[in-house]
């Protein structure tokens, strides 16, 4: 079984992020990207797919800062490939135009299923899972948490609100958007990231001019704003739970 | 193009998801400034019953076997028809399980653009859209083509995308629907053990305040009056007075409600960075200094014996008037 | 690895081999199966292999059931076992961290601690803070707190501030009451600010030797970039790490525990102590501190020096102290040890206090004041016993509060 799992890396929340000069997009002087969090999920549950039922595994990266620890940590743990897709990226790129450049590279590796995680939060053109099945012209599910390989297809456990869950058929070849993988992602020692920086091989793929189109322009990007200590609310019982009972209604609890 | 905005209904199992209604909403304020309608577009099975709270100006509804329950390829394709023949403004989506799974195939294949996680409308008519956990806010203007638009909750509450009277149906023919690559087999409940509070949209969190185990019981009349669940940070749940399910805090469940009302909790790091998520944060503790109160929005320092009660009863009272 | 005619080593042989690279590791082979480390331990009655099984285990050719087994993870780095092995076998930092080490690689690790593990990878701190805003606690002190930088790159002082002391709510109050006793003694002092990382000497216990190892580069490269003649850190961790285990990586400097410090400066401490702290004192002494590195009379004779004190020793005292339960991994494994013991380690030292009739518990080591307030909070009768470390003892006596 051929799997591919597609990894972004995203703005870290940890860190205080400013909008740029501009005004329309981030100061990225001060930004650490990390691996986005579903796409971490997404190299687990195909690293748990080859463990239970065989196959390979390729994981693919934009080459960025950081993308080369991610690869070799995604190897330390079991992939087999480690593939860059290396370009400009310094003024932006969108999914869309990410999308367009990965499913080149992704139908030369002949995937019988590809994998990334449901979301990210610096998304800005609707998530990349459907926007790579659609231009790799493969069926898309997304939300899951959980599934098993049969011949020609995979039956995949779809996360609705509320616990409910849906089980659903997809036919390979297909794109999954991985919510959470069946086990947390693994631990992996440092001592082993190390090993696999010397024996494994970071593998780089130019991509094609990018082709934004499907994205919209920013207008304005801003801060929302802070309140940095709660608002006390004065007096006795009555006082605070009429204003409580207020303070319900407006935030749609009441 | 015409100037109407349509909005892609969500229901599971019969039920009209409230996300549903927050698109209504939005809608209204982009088809007013476009001088179009709104349009709820309703796909199922003998499900047209569906559209009557619905605050929109008519809906379309496509009846087929293949609808009754959402699965993405049938919902694309019956889309992507609409949007070829109608044109519209805009397509509103949810940023959801349902609505996630289409728009973007949507914009691929038929190369119109999207635009994600979109909160509210500004005056101006921009799409003000969320990102980075709602770090950042961003505008964008919709496209002067079709452009499709998914959306978040948070910014409209379901009740003002709701209509007194019921909107027209016009039936419409659905595309064929055969040969699909996603089908749905069947639905599992979720277990009818301990609530996962991850999933809780309203949470009364107790912590080392609420002292003893029998006072818990004021923190479960309130959680009930305001349709919540209970839950605790470490000192509750190691005393055994709440199973560790209930646990927030970094050993326990990350929580993401629309409403967490610490009472009694001090606000260690352990316990907060679970709980950033929230909407909106209140906290009762009678120490001002309290750590807690840096995340909670609004709080209290009156002695949460003397305020749940009181504030129980005045919730009751609000919801049945 | 060698080519030879012996037969290949089993797991378990090539774990026994692999404890040689420790100090004295070969001492292992020589355990007596006496019992005493497993007595010892607080929480050995829970493990399923305690220290002289997991040898027997070993003996036994059983190292695959041992790399499965989970208790290891109760294991809090404390000593008592090694304290009391007649043969001193290094079962703290050889035997127990290399099993974790195993467990670890082996994907058998508890997500809490790999959370914080991961947290160290990637900001150099535990809390998985920005490591941007490491000093951000010292910004508004007045007087300032020196930051060693391109503008200062030296002093006589380096203080070594620790992850907790410099992220914590609770124990930024005791850098900002040490910082006051620094400056009232008039000393040059500066702090690496976001240069410095995590110490590492938890995460080395708790199996990651790696990431040790990458930390301490770290530090070392921050510590070559200044000049300086002492490291004082009120952390025994880092204290025991800066110590024994940095110069085996050509990171070696003179450094002091704080109470050592201010304890040899106690002629020019003293009139500062003017105001009394009226109370019932019991000393905890910390694990790296006490039975590690065998610092016990320094911290009580800053405690005496303090008007008003009424020093009281609890039954386990000194070499014998109960550890709080947050060594080798154990501050991030909370909930997994909560789950197995449903008691802790830091609530049996609590109640020991109170029993002892002890007002305030005086501590040294900034795992401790988290771990003792919280079970204090459950603890019955403990309800009034405050838990302040030396620094904010002093630092009340100086008359400053030391810091909200």
């Amino acid at each position: 079984m051929n799997i591919v799992v597609v990894v972004k890396l995203v703005p870290d929340l940890v860190e205080e992020l400013t909008v740029d000069a501009s005004g329309t997009a981030l100061d990225t002087s001060w930004l650490r990207r990390i691996i986005n969090e579903f796409d971490d999920h997404a190299v687990e549950q195909g690293i748990l797919l080859k463990e239970r039922s065989g196959g390979q595994v390729t994981v693919l990266a934009p080459d960025v800062e950081g993308a080369d620890d991610i690869l070799f940590t995604a190897a330390a743990k079991g992939a087999d490939r480690l593939l860059k897709l290396s370009g400009d990226f310094g003024s932006g790129v969108n999914n869309h135009a990410l999308a367009r450049a990965l499913s080149t590279t992704i139908k030369d590796l002949k995937a019988d299923l590809v994998l990334t995680g449901v979301q990210a939060h610096d998304d800005s053109d609707g998530p990349i899972g459907p926007l790579l099945a659609e231009f790799l012209g493969m069926a898309y599910l997304g939300y899951v948490a959980g599934l098993s390989v049969q011949e020609a297809k995979v039956t995949a456990r779809k996360e609705y609100p509320g616990g409910l869950v849906a089980e659903m058929e997809v036919d390979l070849p297909a794109v999954l958007g991985i919510q959470a993988s069946e086990k947390p992602p693994r631990y992996v020692a440092v001592s082993k990231v190390r090993q696999a920086m010397q024996t494994a091989k970071l593998e780089s793929q130019a991509a094609p001019a990018w082709d934004m189109s499907g994205g919209l322009p920013v207008a304005r990007m801003f801060q929302p704003e802070a309140a940095s200590r709660a608002t006390l609310i004065e007096g006795d019982a009555e006082a605070v739970s009429s204003r409580l009972v207020e303070i319900l209604k407006e935030a749609g609890v009441l | 193009m015409s100037q109407d905005v349509y909005v892609a209904i969500e229901h599971v199992q019969g039920q009209v998801a409230d996300i549903s209604y927050v698109m209504l909403r939005a809608a209204r304020e982009l088809a007013t400034r476009a001088g179009g309608g709104v349009v709820a577009i309703l796909m199922g099975h003998q499900a047209s019953g569906l559209a009557e709270a619905m605050a929109a100006d008519r809906v379309i509804y496509f009846d087929h076997p293949a609808l009754k329950e959402f699965t993405p390829e049938a919902y694309q394709r019956v889309l992507a028809g609409l949007i070829h023949d109608d044109s519209p403004r805009a397509l509103l989506l949810g940023n959801t399980t349902i609505g996630s799974d289409v728009a973007s195939v949507l914009s691929a294949r038929l190369g119109i653009p999207l635009v994600s996680s979109c909160r509210t409308v500004s005056p101006d008519g921009k799409l003000v859209v969320q990102t980075c956990g709602g770090k950042i806010m961003a505008e964008v203007e919709l496209a002067a083509t079709t452009t499709l638009v998914t959306v978040i909750p948070g910014g409209y509450s379901p009740e003002e995308g709701k209509g007194a009277k019921a909107p027209e149906v016009v039936t419409r023919q659905a595309p064929a629907l055969e040969g699909l690559r996603v089908r749905l087999s069947k639905y599992i409940e979720p277990e009818a053990g301990d609530v996962d509070i991850s999933k809780e949209s309203v949470l009364v969190a107790v912590g080392r305040g609420i002292q003893q185990e029998g006072n818990l019981e004021l923190a479960e009349e309130l959680a009930k009056a305001l349709g919540g669940t209970v839950c605790a940070s470490r000192p509750v749940v190691d005393q055994g007075w709440l199973p560790v399910s209930r646990l927030v805090g970094k050993s326990g469940k990350r929580v993401n409600p629309k409403l967490y009302l610490a009472l009694g909790i001090s606000g260690a790091p352990e316990h907060v960075e679970a709980l950033t998520d929230s909407e909106t944060i209140i906290a009762v503790n009678t120490d001002p200094a309290a750590p807690i109160f840096s995340v909670a929005k609004y709080g209290s320092t009156v002695d949460l014996f003397e305020l749940v009660p009181v504030l129980t009863e005045r919730i009751r009272g609000a919801k049945t008037s | 690895m060698s080519i030879t005619t012996q037969p290949e080593l089993t797991a378990s042989a090539a774990f026994l081999d692999s404890l040689s690279s420790f100090a004295d590791g070969e001492r292992i082979r020589r355990c007596q199966q006496c019992g005493a480390c497993s007595g010892a331990c607080p929480y050995g009655y829970l493990m399923d292999f305690p220290p002289s099984r997991m040898i027997t285990m070993l003996r036994a050719d059983e190292f695959e059931t041992l790399r499965a087994c989970d208790t290891v993870w109760m294991c809090i780095a404390c000593y008592a076992c090694s304290r009391v092995c007649p043969i001193q076998i290094p079962l703290t930092s050889a035997l127990m961290a290399r099993a974790k080490e195993e467990a670890l690689l082996a994907g058998n690790v508890p997500t809490e601690l790999s959370q914080a593990l991961e947290n160290c990878q990637r900001y150099g701190n535990v809390l998985g803070q920005s490591p941007r805003k490491r000093a951000d606690w010292a910004k508004d002190l007045s007087p300032a707190v020196r930051v060693l930088g391109k503008e200062a790159p030296s002093t006589d002082i380096l203080w070594y501030v620790g992850d907790y002391g410099s992220y914590h709510p609770r124990l930024q109050a005791v850098s900002r009451a040490l910082a006051r006793i620094f400056q009232a003694l008039g000393l040059d002092f500066a702090i690496l600010g976001p240069d410095e990382v995590t110490d590492g000497d938890s995460q080395r216990l708790a199996g990651e030797r790696g990431l040790f190892e990458m930390l301490a580069a770290k530090n070392g490269q921050a510590l070559k970039r200044t000049k300086f003649n002492l490291i004082v850190t009120p952390d025994p961790h880092a204290y025991n790490a800066l110590k024994h285990e940095y110069p085996a990586l050509g990171i070696s400097y003179p450094v002091s525990h704080h109470t050592e410090f201010l304890a040899a400066r106690l002629d020019q401490l003293r009139p500062l102590l003017r105001e009394p702290v009226k109370a019932r004192v019991a000393y905890h002494d910390p694990c790296y501190l006490g039975r590690v590195n065998h610092v016990y009379d320094e911290p009580r004779a800053l405690l005496s020096a303090i008007p008003g004190v009424e020093l009281i020793e609890m039954p386990h005292t000194r070499e014998t102290s109960l550890c709080c339960g947050g060594g080798g991994g154990g501050m991030w494994l909370d909930g997994f040890q909560w789950e197995k013991a449903h008691t802790r380690t830091s609530e049996w030292r609590v109640q020991e206090a109170v029993t002892a009739g002890a007002e305030v518990l005086a501590v040294a080591c900034p795992y401790e004041p988290i771990r003792f307030e919280d079970a204090a909070k459950v603890v019955d009768g403990a309800g009034s016993l405050a838990v302040k470390d030396i620094a904010e003892l002093l630092a009340e006596s100086m008359g400053n509060p030391g810091g909200a």
